[in-house]
């Protein structure tokens, strides 16, 4: 009678933690330099492609007015990510409570979710204004689609045997769906999140360029048409920050709550 | 303790009706174990989860301490083909989680918990989580499980089909050893004849198609038994042999009855 060891890997923590993030590491460090050597050796325009020095000066001389877009942006982006949540998941609850709200409701959100968010985009201007409202509904928009179906499809996927485990203790609906339904489909809201979280930003820099004033969205319209190019990819490696930021958030936040999921799916 | 009276059961399958079960009459008495063997498709499960209170027959009534069953009785408790632990929850929480949902006492119940662990080789074990633990200790940590409520009568489906032969076989030999410290009424389904004869005081014989009750067979040898040599291993041999031709089909007709 043998437990199964809780650790299998090779190599010590510490090596696994610096390969983990070494490498990639000098994968952008390699591709930064690759950038650089380019616009030098073909004497590139800066208003063309900006050596990475000049990203840098834009983001330096203008720090304090980037990082108070990015505040404006991330705020969006959390704001509409988190009534997702909210909504998606109660929506994916009763989908998978009743069979009559799921045929009622599927279909619809199937042909919402079929038009292009940004088709939408310029109507909501002319709903909301140029506001912060606005963005925060189009990043909403984006995120709701996929937490409702992996939600829904988490919910579902409960194994027979448990439910006939807790059915055979007479357990009432609540009780099976807190003890084991919810908790068994956590991995793959989890899923959802994830992927929503990625649209999120998508979404606020969309419902930015449609019309705002304010936000990295904007900063790269307005520097795209004075042809400020350094300030656009000093905003666009802001974005990349908060994507990834978010992102990685999220999967730490996995890790602390759900540590049983990585090793059962 | 357990009487199934004229129980039928009929299933509304995809292209027609099945039956799964017809007239079973069989009684369970008092700390009795029976086991159920048969072919799979015999009704063996069906059987069991009647008297869970999981099915309600198509006719005939099903009893439990003299009362009809008609929904899960906490004095009932049901032991899966798999172990069906939450992995989420760590091997004590889950052998809990009949405390939480039938609302019994925790402290007490928690100190049972930690004895039947002990009991069934799994302390040290209580802050794991069922992903950590072998095929054996799952199913070890969901017997305790089914124990917690201390229920009147336990029914196990199958319980250690999945396991290889001799932990299997520990297994049975443990159960046996908890009967003899428990009172407690067993209804065991199994298709292999060796785990039937090991741990049965009677053997009930299922046929399949629809399922009938075929045969009894008492099983009067002493406890506690060992598959390995030992001073009953003609009687042993005896139970095994009537039980296989009951169960295997004759070589003539055995295109009609697979």
């Amino acid at each position: 009678m043998t437990a199964v060891p809780r650790t299998r890997r090779i190599g010590s923590r510490a090596t696994r933690r610096l390969v983990d993030w070494g490498l990639p590491v000098i994968a952008l460090v390699a591709l930064v330099a690759l950038w650089w050597l380019a616009t030098i050796v073909f004497s590139i325009e800066k208003f063309l492609v900006p050596a990475p020095d000049d990203v840098i000066e834009a983001f330096v001389g203008q720090s304090g007015f980037l990082l108070e877009q990015t505040w404006v942006t991330l705020l969006e982006t959390v704001q509409g990510f988190a009534v997702a949540v909210v909504v998606g998941i109660s929506t994916a609850m009763s989908i998978a409570s009743s069979r009559l709200l799921e045929k009622m409701i599927y279909p619809l959100l199937l042909a919402v979710n079929a038009v292009p968010k940004i088709a939408i985009a310029p109507i909501l201007v002319v709903w909301l204004g140029f506001g912060q409202f606005p963005k925060i509904v189009m990043v909403f928009l984006l995120c709701f689609f996929p937490i409702v179906i992996s939600t829904a499809t988490g919910l579902k996927s409960t194994p027979a045997e448990l439910t006939e485990l807790v059915r055979s203790y007479d357990a009432s609906r609540l009780q099976v769906f807190f003890k084991v339904r919810f908790p068994y489909a956590l991995p793959q809201v989890m899923v959802g999140l994830k992927t929503a979280i990625s649209l999120a930003v998508i979404g606020a820099v969309i419902a930015e360029f449609v019309g705002a004033d304010a936000g990295l969205g904007f900063v790269i319209v307005q520097s795209g048409a004075s042809a400020d190019t350094p300030l656009a990819f000093a905003a666009m490696a802001l974005l990349g920050v908060i994507s990834i930021v978010l992102f990685y958030g999220l999967n730490a936040l996995e890790k602390v709550i759900l540590p049983w999921a990585e090793e059962n799916r | 303790m357990i009487k199934l009276t004229h129980v039928s059961h009929v299933f509304a399958g995809r292209q027609g009706e099945v039956h799964a079960l017809d007239d079973i009459t069989l009684e369970v008495r008092r700390n009795e174990l029976v086991t159920l063997v048969g072919r799979s498709g015999c009704g063996k499960s069906t059987m069991l989860r009647m008297v869970a209170g999981l099915l309600r027959p198509s006719s005939g009534t099903v009893t439990v301490a003299g009362e009809l069953v008609g929904k899960p009785r906490q004095d009932v408790s049901f032991m899966f083909q798999r172990a069906a632990l939450l992995p989420w929850r760590t091997v004590l929480d889950n052998v809990l989680l009949p405390v939480e949902i039938l609302r019994l006492d925790r402290a007490a119940k928690r100190r049972r918990a930690h004895e039947l662990l002990e009991l069934v080789g799994l302390a040290g074990f209580e802050k794991r989580l069922p992903h950590e633990l072998s095929g054996g200790m799952q199913q070890r940590a969901s017997l305790c499980r089914s124990l917690i409520q201390d229920p009147l009568v336990l029914l196990m489906d199958e319980p250690f089909s999945a396991l290889d032969a001799l932990t299997r076989e520990e297994l049975s030999i443990e159960l046996q050893r908890i009967r003899m410290e428990q009172e407690m009424t067993i209804v065991f389904v199994t298709h292999s004849i060796e785990e039937a004869v090991l741990l049965a005081d009677r053997v009930a014989v299922l046929s399949p198609r629809p399922g009938r009750l075929r045969k009894i067979i008492d099983v009067d040898i002493p406890r506690p038994r060992t598959l390995g040599r030992n001073a009953y291993a003609d009687r042993v041999a005896e139970v095994s042999a009537e039980l296989h031709e009951l169960l295997m089909p004759a070589p003539m007709a055995s295109e009609g009855a697979g």
